[in-house]
Protein backbone atom coordinates (compact mmCIF):
# COMPACT_ATOMS: atom_id res chain seq x y z
CA UNK A 1 0.00 0.00 0.00
CA UNK A 2 2.71 2.74 0.94
CA UNK A 3 4.50 1.64 -1.98
CA UNK A 4 1.62 1.58 -4.80
CA UNK A 5 1.09 4.81 -2.58
CA UNK A 6 3.90 6.85 -3.41
CA UNK A 7 4.11 5.41 -7.26
CA UNK A 8 0.71 7.23 -7.47
CA UNK A 9 1.93 10.81 -5.80
CA UNK A 10 5.02 10.64 -8.08
CA UNK A 11 2.94 9.89 -10.85
CA UNK A 12 0.21 12.80 -10.43
CA UNK A 13 3.18 15.15 -9.17
CA UNK A 14 5.05 15.16 -12.18
CA UNK A 15 2.65 15.20 -14.65
CA UNK A 16 1.50 18.58 -12.51
CA UNK A 17 5.30 19.31 -12.54
CA UNK A 18 5.57 18.88 -16.24
CA UNK A 19 2.01 21.16 -16.32
CA UNK A 20 3.47 24.03 -15.27
CA UNK A 21 5.60 24.63 -18.06
CA UNK A 22 2.68 26.05 -20.34
CA UNK A 23 1.45 28.27 -16.76
CA UNK A 24 1.60 32.13 -16.60
CA UNK A 25 5.10 33.67 -14.90
CA UNK A 26 4.46 34.30 -11.24
CA UNK A 27 2.69 38.25 -10.87
CA UNK A 28 2.33 38.31 -14.77
CA UNK A 29 0.09 41.05 -15.22
CA UNK A 30 -1.09 39.93 -18.46
CA UNK A 31 -2.17 36.34 -16.75
CA UNK A 32 -5.47 35.02 -18.58
CA UNK A 33 -6.51 35.32 -14.71
CA UNK A 34 -6.12 38.84 -14.90
CA UNK A 35 -7.09 40.44 -17.88
CA UNK A 36 -10.99 38.93 -18.95
CA UNK A 37 -13.17 39.92 -15.56
CA UNK A 38 -11.14 40.89 -12.89
CA UNK A 39 -10.92 44.42 -14.50
CA UNK A 40 -14.26 44.93 -14.38
CA UNK A 41 -14.63 44.70 -11.00
CA UNK A 42 -11.73 46.41 -10.08
CA UNK A 43 -12.77 49.31 -12.19
CA UNK A 44 -16.49 49.50 -11.17
CA UNK A 45 -16.38 48.11 -7.57
CA UNK A 46 -16.32 51.36 -6.18
CA UNK A 47 -18.49 52.87 -8.73
CA UNK A 48 -21.48 50.38 -8.04
CA UNK A 49 -21.42 49.95 -4.60
CA UNK A 50 -19.18 52.47 -3.27
CA UNK A 51 -17.26 49.71 -1.45
CA UNK A 52 -13.32 50.66 -1.44
CA UNK A 53 -12.89 46.70 -0.43
CA UNK A 54 -13.20 44.96 -3.96
CA UNK A 55 -13.14 41.98 -2.02
CA UNK A 56 -16.05 42.60 0.22
CA UNK A 57 -17.99 44.03 -2.72
CA UNK A 58 -17.38 40.96 -4.91
CA UNK A 59 -18.10 38.46 -2.04
CA UNK A 60 -21.40 40.08 -1.11
CA UNK A 61 -22.76 41.63 -3.71
CA UNK A 62 -21.87 40.08 -7.02
CA UNK A 63 -21.33 37.25 -5.94
CA UNK A 64 -24.11 37.34 -2.96
CA UNK A 65 -25.56 34.21 -3.75
CA UNK A 66 -22.44 31.56 -3.49
CA UNK A 67 -21.79 34.00 0.09
CA UNK A 68 -25.50 32.74 0.48
CA UNK A 69 -24.97 29.09 0.19
CA UNK A 70 -21.94 29.27 1.32
CA UNK A 71 -23.34 30.48 4.64
CA UNK A 72 -25.33 27.66 4.15
CA UNK A 73 -23.03 25.35 4.03
CA UNK A 74 -21.53 26.44 7.49
CA UNK A 75 -24.67 26.25 8.98
CA UNK A 76 -25.53 22.68 7.66
CA UNK A 77 -22.00 21.54 8.96
CA UNK A 78 -22.93 22.59 12.42
CA UNK A 79 -26.20 20.93 12.03
CA UNK A 80 -24.47 17.83 11.05
CA UNK A 81 -21.62 18.18 13.86
CA UNK A 82 -24.66 18.56 16.34
CA UNK A 83 -27.21 15.59 15.02
CA UNK A 84 -23.53 13.09 14.63
CA UNK A 85 -22.79 13.72 17.97
CA UNK A 86 -24.77 15.11 20.35
CA UNK A 87 -25.97 13.12 23.14
CA UNK A 88 -29.03 13.97 25.89
CA UNK A 89 -28.90 11.31 28.16
CA UNK A 90 -27.41 12.29 31.48
CA UNK A 91 -25.24 9.71 32.97
CA UNK A 92 -23.97 10.47 36.08
CA UNK A 93 -20.59 10.61 36.78
CA UNK A 94 -18.99 7.85 38.98
CA UNK A 95 -17.04 10.25 40.65
CA UNK A 96 -16.99 13.77 40.82
CA UNK A 97 -14.44 16.13 41.66
CA UNK A 98 -14.57 19.46 43.55
CA UNK A 99 -11.83 21.36 44.24
CA UNK A 100 -12.27 24.12 47.87
CA UNK A 101 -10.85 27.55 46.28
CA UNK A 102 -9.32 29.18 49.27
CA UNK A 103 -7.05 26.03 49.94
CA UNK A 104 -6.68 24.52 47.07
CA UNK A 105 -7.76 20.86 47.96
CA UNK A 106 -9.52 18.55 45.74
CA UNK A 107 -12.52 17.00 46.99
CA UNK A 108 -13.40 13.07 45.53
CA UNK A 109 -16.84 12.70 45.85
CA UNK A 110 -18.29 8.88 45.08
CA UNK A 111 -21.67 8.60 43.07
CA UNK A 112 -24.66 9.41 45.47
CA UNK A 113 -22.22 11.17 48.18
CA UNK A 114 -23.40 14.41 48.87
CA UNK A 115 -22.32 17.69 47.09
CA UNK A 116 -21.10 20.77 48.15
CA UNK A 117 -23.98 23.21 47.24
CA UNK A 118 -21.64 26.51 48.41
CA UNK A 119 -21.25 27.12 45.08
CA UNK A 120 -18.80 30.32 45.87
CA UNK A 121 -16.46 28.21 47.97
CA UNK A 122 -16.47 25.13 45.76
CA UNK A 123 -15.54 24.86 42.43
CA UNK A 124 -16.66 21.41 39.95
CA UNK A 125 -13.71 20.63 37.98
CA UNK A 126 -13.17 17.81 35.22
CA UNK A 127 -12.64 14.47 35.74
CA UNK A 128 -9.62 14.17 34.67
CA UNK A 129 -8.17 16.58 37.15
CA UNK A 130 -6.44 19.66 36.23
CA UNK A 131 -4.67 22.30 38.27
CA UNK A 132 -5.56 25.75 39.28
CA UNK A 133 -3.91 28.23 36.86
CA UNK A 134 -4.38 31.74 38.27
CA UNK A 135 -2.13 32.96 35.58
CA UNK A 136 -4.00 31.39 32.23
CA UNK A 137 -7.64 32.41 33.79
CA UNK A 138 -6.35 35.91 34.47
CA UNK A 139 -4.59 36.76 31.03
CA UNK A 140 -7.33 34.86 29.65
CA UNK A 141 -10.45 37.04 30.96
CA UNK A 142 -7.74 40.28 30.28
CA UNK A 143 -7.28 39.48 26.50
CA UNK A 144 -10.59 38.03 25.78
CA UNK A 145 -13.07 41.35 26.03
CA UNK A 146 -10.20 42.82 23.23
CA UNK A 147 -10.59 39.59 21.20
CA UNK A 148 -13.84 39.94 21.50
CA UNK A 149 -14.03 44.00 20.47
CA UNK A 150 -11.54 42.93 17.51
CA UNK A 151 -13.65 40.81 15.85
CA UNK A 152 -16.47 43.47 15.74
CA UNK A 153 -13.93 45.89 14.14
CA UNK A 154 -13.15 43.44 11.53
CA UNK A 155 -16.53 42.92 10.73
CA UNK A 156 -17.61 46.62 10.80
CA UNK A 157 -14.76 47.49 8.79
CA UNK A 158 -14.78 44.71 6.44
CA UNK A 159 -15.41 48.02 3.70
CA UNK A 160 -12.43 49.77 4.21
CA UNK A 161 -9.79 47.06 5.42
CA UNK A 162 -9.15 43.54 4.93
CA UNK A 163 -11.92 41.97 7.16
CA UNK A 164 -15.71 40.80 7.09
CA UNK A 165 -18.52 38.73 8.23
CA UNK A 166 -15.91 35.00 7.95
CA UNK A 167 -13.20 36.64 9.42
CA UNK A 168 -14.65 38.28 12.16
CA UNK A 169 -17.17 35.69 13.08
CA UNK A 170 -14.14 33.12 13.15
CA UNK A 171 -12.76 35.67 15.81
CA UNK A 172 -15.69 35.82 17.68
CA UNK A 173 -15.73 32.18 17.98
CA UNK A 174 -12.24 31.55 18.96
CA UNK A 175 -12.63 34.39 21.66
CA UNK A 176 -15.29 32.14 23.03
CA UNK A 177 -13.73 29.02 22.50
CA UNK A 178 -10.53 30.40 24.34
CA UNK A 179 -12.69 31.32 27.07
CA UNK A 180 -14.13 27.68 27.57
CA UNK A 181 -10.23 26.05 26.97
CA UNK A 182 -8.81 28.40 30.13
CA UNK A 183 -11.81 28.01 32.26
CA UNK A 184 -14.08 24.55 31.20
CA UNK A 185 -16.89 24.03 29.13
CA UNK A 186 -19.11 24.49 32.12
CA UNK A 187 -17.85 27.97 32.27
CA UNK A 188 -18.26 28.76 29.03
CA UNK A 189 -22.28 27.03 28.38
CA UNK A 190 -22.76 29.03 31.59
CA UNK A 191 -21.72 32.63 29.31
CA UNK A 192 -23.05 31.11 25.69
CA UNK A 193 -25.63 28.69 26.07
CA UNK A 194 -26.91 25.72 23.61
CA UNK A 195 -30.08 26.63 22.99
CA UNK A 196 -28.91 30.37 22.38
CA UNK A 197 -26.11 29.24 20.30
CA UNK A 198 -28.29 27.30 18.11
CA UNK A 199 -30.88 30.51 17.82
CA UNK A 200 -27.65 32.90 16.77
CA UNK A 201 -27.03 30.00 14.11
CA UNK A 202 -30.52 30.37 12.22
CA UNK A 203 -30.70 33.91 13.05
CA UNK A 204 -27.08 34.23 11.12
CA UNK A 205 -28.39 32.70 7.92
CA UNK A 206 -32.01 34.40 8.59
CA UNK A 207 -30.26 37.51 8.10
CA UNK A 208 -28.81 36.75 5.10
CA UNK A 209 -31.96 35.24 3.43
CA UNK A 210 -34.14 37.89 5.50
CA UNK A 211 -32.28 41.07 3.80
CA UNK A 212 -32.47 39.46 -0.06
CA UNK A 213 -36.42 38.90 0.30
CA UNK A 214 -36.54 41.93 1.71
CA UNK A 215 -35.11 43.00 -1.72
CA UNK A 216 -38.04 41.02 -3.27
CA UNK A 217 -40.50 42.58 -1.22
CA UNK A 218 -39.45 45.94 -2.82
CA UNK A 219 -39.15 44.77 -6.09
CA UNK A 220 -36.22 44.47 -7.31
CA UNK A 221 -34.06 40.52 -7.82
CA UNK A 222 -33.18 38.96 -4.73
CA UNK A 223 -30.27 39.57 -3.18
CA UNK A 224 -29.87 43.07 -5.21
CA UNK A 225 -30.27 45.80 -1.80
CA UNK A 226 -30.28 49.05 -4.28
CA UNK A 227 -33.69 48.14 -3.85
CA UNK A 228 -33.64 49.15 -0.14
CA UNK A 229 -32.70 52.76 -0.97
CA UNK A 230 -35.87 53.52 0.79
CA UNK A 231 -35.62 51.96 3.84
CA UNK A 232 -32.09 53.29 4.50
CA UNK A 233 -32.53 56.27 3.51
CA UNK A 234 -29.94 57.05 0.98
CA UNK A 235 -28.95 56.85 -2.73
CA UNK A 236 -29.27 53.63 -4.25
CA UNK A 237 -25.47 53.15 -4.39
CA UNK A 238 -25.27 54.03 -0.74
CA UNK A 239 -27.68 51.39 0.01
CA UNK A 240 -25.94 48.35 -1.81
CA UNK A 241 -22.95 49.45 0.78
CA UNK A 242 -25.44 49.03 3.87
CA UNK A 243 -27.04 46.28 2.56
CA UNK A 244 -23.18 44.66 2.04
CA UNK A 245 -22.87 45.17 6.05
CA UNK A 246 -26.23 44.14 6.78
CA UNK A 247 -25.17 40.63 5.16
CA UNK A 248 -21.61 40.23 6.19
CA UNK A 249 -23.38 40.85 9.78
CA UNK A 250 -25.56 37.63 9.62
CA UNK A 251 -22.24 35.98 8.16
CA UNK A 252 -20.48 36.80 11.28
CA UNK A 253 -23.21 35.77 13.96
CA UNK A 254 -23.56 32.21 11.67
CA UNK A 255 -19.91 31.47 11.44
CA UNK A 256 -19.39 32.55 15.09
CA UNK A 257 -22.25 30.32 16.26
CA UNK A 258 -21.31 27.26 14.26
CA UNK A 259 -17.77 28.00 15.40
CA UNK A 260 -18.76 27.47 18.86
CA UNK A 261 -20.96 25.12 18.17
CA UNK A 262 -18.28 22.60 17.24
CA UNK A 263 -15.78 23.08 19.21
CA UNK A 264 -18.93 22.26 21.90
CA UNK A 265 -19.51 19.03 20.46
CA UNK A 266 -16.19 17.80 19.47
CA UNK A 267 -14.16 18.29 22.65
CA UNK A 268 -17.01 16.75 24.93
CA UNK A 269 -18.17 14.06 22.51
CA UNK A 270 -21.24 15.22 22.66
CA UNK A 271 -21.89 15.06 25.80
CA UNK A 272 -20.91 18.73 27.03
CA UNK A 273 -20.57 18.23 30.16
CA UNK A 274 -16.82 18.60 30.84
CA UNK A 275 -14.64 19.36 27.72
CA UNK A 276 -10.82 19.73 27.14
CA UNK B 1 22.31 30.02 -17.68
CA UNK B 2 19.76 33.43 -17.13
CA UNK B 3 17.00 31.58 -18.99
CA UNK B 4 16.73 28.84 -16.47
CA UNK B 5 17.00 31.27 -13.64
CA UNK B 6 14.43 33.17 -14.70
CA UNK B 7 11.93 30.16 -15.79
CA UNK B 8 12.75 28.73 -12.13
CA UNK B 9 11.94 32.30 -10.45
CA UNK B 10 8.89 32.29 -12.35
CA UNK B 11 7.80 29.04 -11.88
CA UNK B 12 9.01 27.93 -8.51
CA UNK B 13 5.69 28.77 -6.46
CA UNK B 14 3.83 26.34 -8.34
CA UNK B 15 6.17 23.65 -7.45
CA UNK B 16 6.05 24.60 -3.76
CA UNK B 17 2.29 23.56 -3.88
CA UNK B 18 2.51 21.04 -6.12
CA UNK B 19 5.15 19.08 -4.05
CA UNK B 20 2.68 20.38 -0.75
CA UNK B 21 -0.38 18.93 -2.60
CA UNK B 22 1.33 15.35 -3.29
CA UNK B 23 1.93 15.61 0.40
CA UNK B 24 -1.74 15.79 1.69
CA UNK B 25 -2.56 13.01 -1.15
CA UNK B 26 0.32 10.74 0.18
CA UNK B 27 -1.62 11.17 3.74
CA UNK B 28 -4.89 10.69 2.49
CA UNK B 29 -3.68 7.03 0.69
CA UNK B 30 -0.76 5.56 2.74
CA UNK B 31 -1.84 7.03 6.35
CA UNK B 32 -3.35 4.40 8.82
CA UNK B 33 -5.25 6.51 10.77
CA UNK B 34 -8.21 8.24 10.46
CA UNK B 35 -7.11 11.98 12.18
CA UNK B 36 -4.24 11.74 9.81
CA UNK B 37 -6.10 11.13 6.76
CA UNK B 38 -8.47 14.17 8.00
CA UNK B 39 -5.43 16.26 8.30
CA UNK B 40 -3.61 14.98 4.52
CA UNK B 41 -7.00 16.35 3.60
CA UNK B 42 -6.58 19.74 4.90
CA UNK B 43 -2.80 20.08 3.76
CA UNK B 44 -4.45 19.22 0.30
CA UNK B 45 -6.87 22.21 0.68
CA UNK B 46 -3.76 24.90 1.76
CA UNK B 47 -2.01 23.77 -1.17
CA UNK B 48 -4.91 24.70 -3.36
CA UNK B 49 -5.57 27.69 -1.53
CA UNK B 50 -2.11 29.18 -1.68
CA UNK B 51 -2.35 28.31 -5.66
CA UNK B 52 -5.02 30.47 -6.00
CA UNK B 53 -4.26 33.62 -3.82
CA UNK B 54 -0.53 32.90 -6.42
CA UNK B 55 -2.58 33.41 -9.58
CA UNK B 56 -4.07 36.51 -8.35
CA UNK B 57 -0.69 38.32 -7.72
CA UNK B 58 0.29 41.01 -10.44
CA UNK B 59 4.17 42.61 -10.38
CA UNK B 60 4.09 46.46 -9.32
CA UNK B 61 0.31 45.83 -7.94
CA UNK B 62 -1.14 46.65 -4.40
CA UNK B 63 -3.94 44.57 -2.24
CA UNK B 64 -7.23 45.15 -4.17
CA UNK B 65 -8.43 48.45 -1.57
CA UNK B 66 -9.23 51.42 -3.82
CA UNK B 67 -7.42 54.62 -2.16
CA UNK B 68 -9.24 57.65 -1.27
CA UNK B 69 -12.19 54.95 -1.10
CA UNK B 70 -13.37 57.34 1.51
CA UNK B 71 -13.77 60.36 -0.64
CA UNK B 72 -15.94 61.21 -3.76
CA UNK B 73 -14.83 58.03 -5.76
CA UNK B 74 -13.98 60.30 -8.45
CA UNK B 75 -10.16 59.10 -8.56
CA UNK B 76 -9.68 57.07 -12.00
CA UNK B 77 -9.29 53.40 -11.33
CA UNK B 78 -6.30 51.60 -13.47
CA UNK B 79 -6.68 47.87 -13.26
CA UNK B 80 -3.20 47.68 -13.64
CA UNK B 81 -2.93 49.07 -10.15
CA UNK B 82 -4.54 46.78 -7.91
CA UNK B 83 -3.98 43.00 -7.70
CA UNK B 84 -6.82 40.26 -9.25
CA UNK B 85 -9.77 40.14 -6.35
CA UNK B 86 -11.17 37.08 -7.63
CA UNK B 87 -9.53 34.72 -6.35
CA UNK B 88 -9.36 35.98 -3.03
CA UNK B 89 -13.19 35.93 -3.11
CA UNK B 90 -13.20 32.20 -4.02
CA UNK B 91 -10.92 31.12 -1.52
CA UNK B 92 -12.87 32.93 1.69
CA UNK B 93 -15.54 31.02 0.47
CA UNK B 94 -12.71 28.01 0.32
CA UNK B 95 -11.25 28.52 3.78
CA UNK B 96 -14.99 28.56 5.23
CA UNK B 97 -15.91 25.28 3.68
CA UNK B 98 -12.56 23.57 4.52
CA UNK B 99 -12.99 24.26 8.68
CA UNK B 100 -16.98 23.12 7.67
CA UNK B 101 -15.17 19.96 6.02
CA UNK B 102 -13.30 19.36 9.21
CA UNK B 103 -15.51 19.93 11.59
CA UNK B 104 -17.78 17.08 9.79
CA UNK B 105 -15.32 15.13 9.76
CA UNK B 106 -13.76 14.72 12.92
CA UNK B 107 -17.39 14.45 14.04
CA UNK B 108 -17.23 11.38 11.84
CA UNK B 109 -14.05 10.32 13.00
CA UNK B 110 -14.92 10.75 17.06
CA UNK B 111 -18.42 8.47 16.03
CA UNK B 112 -16.34 5.98 14.28
CA UNK B 113 -13.95 5.79 17.59
CA UNK B 114 -16.99 5.77 19.42
CA UNK B 115 -18.18 2.81 17.71
CA UNK B 116 -14.97 0.61 17.25
CA UNK B 117 -12.66 1.73 20.06
CA UNK B 118 -9.83 2.47 17.38
CA UNK B 119 -8.83 4.90 15.02
CA UNK B 120 -7.02 2.04 12.76
CA UNK B 121 -8.18 1.81 9.43
CA UNK B 122 -6.87 -2.11 9.44
CA UNK B 123 -8.33 -2.62 13.06
CA UNK B 124 -11.69 -1.19 11.82
CA UNK B 125 -11.80 -3.56 8.85
CA UNK B 126 -10.95 -6.70 10.70
CA UNK B 127 -14.05 -5.87 13.27
CA UNK B 128 -15.87 -5.33 10.23
CA UNK B 129 -15.20 -8.29 8.76
CA UNK B 130 -15.73 -10.06 11.93
CA UNK B 131 -19.38 -9.63 11.69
Amino acid sequence: MKKLGLIIVLICGSLMLYGTIDFPDWADPSSPASTHLSPYFIETAMHDTAVPNIVTAVLADYRGYDTMFETTVIFAAGLACFFLLRRFQRRAPDVNLFRHMPTGITLRIKKGGKVPVDSSEFERIDSIWVPYDLIIKTTCRLLIPFILLFALYVIAHGHHSPGGGFQGGVILGAGIILYAISHNLRAAKARIKERFDAYMCSAGVFIYVGTGVLCLLMGANFLDYSALAPLLGTDPIMARSHGILIVEIGVGIAVMAVMICLYYNLSSAGRQDEGL
Amino acid sequence: MNEIASFIIAKYNYWIYIVLMMIGLYAMIVKNNLVKKIIGMNIFQTAIILFYVSIGTKRGATIPIIYHGHGDGSHAVHATDYINPLPHVLMLTAIVVSVATLGVALAIALKVYRRYNTLEEDEIFTQIRRK
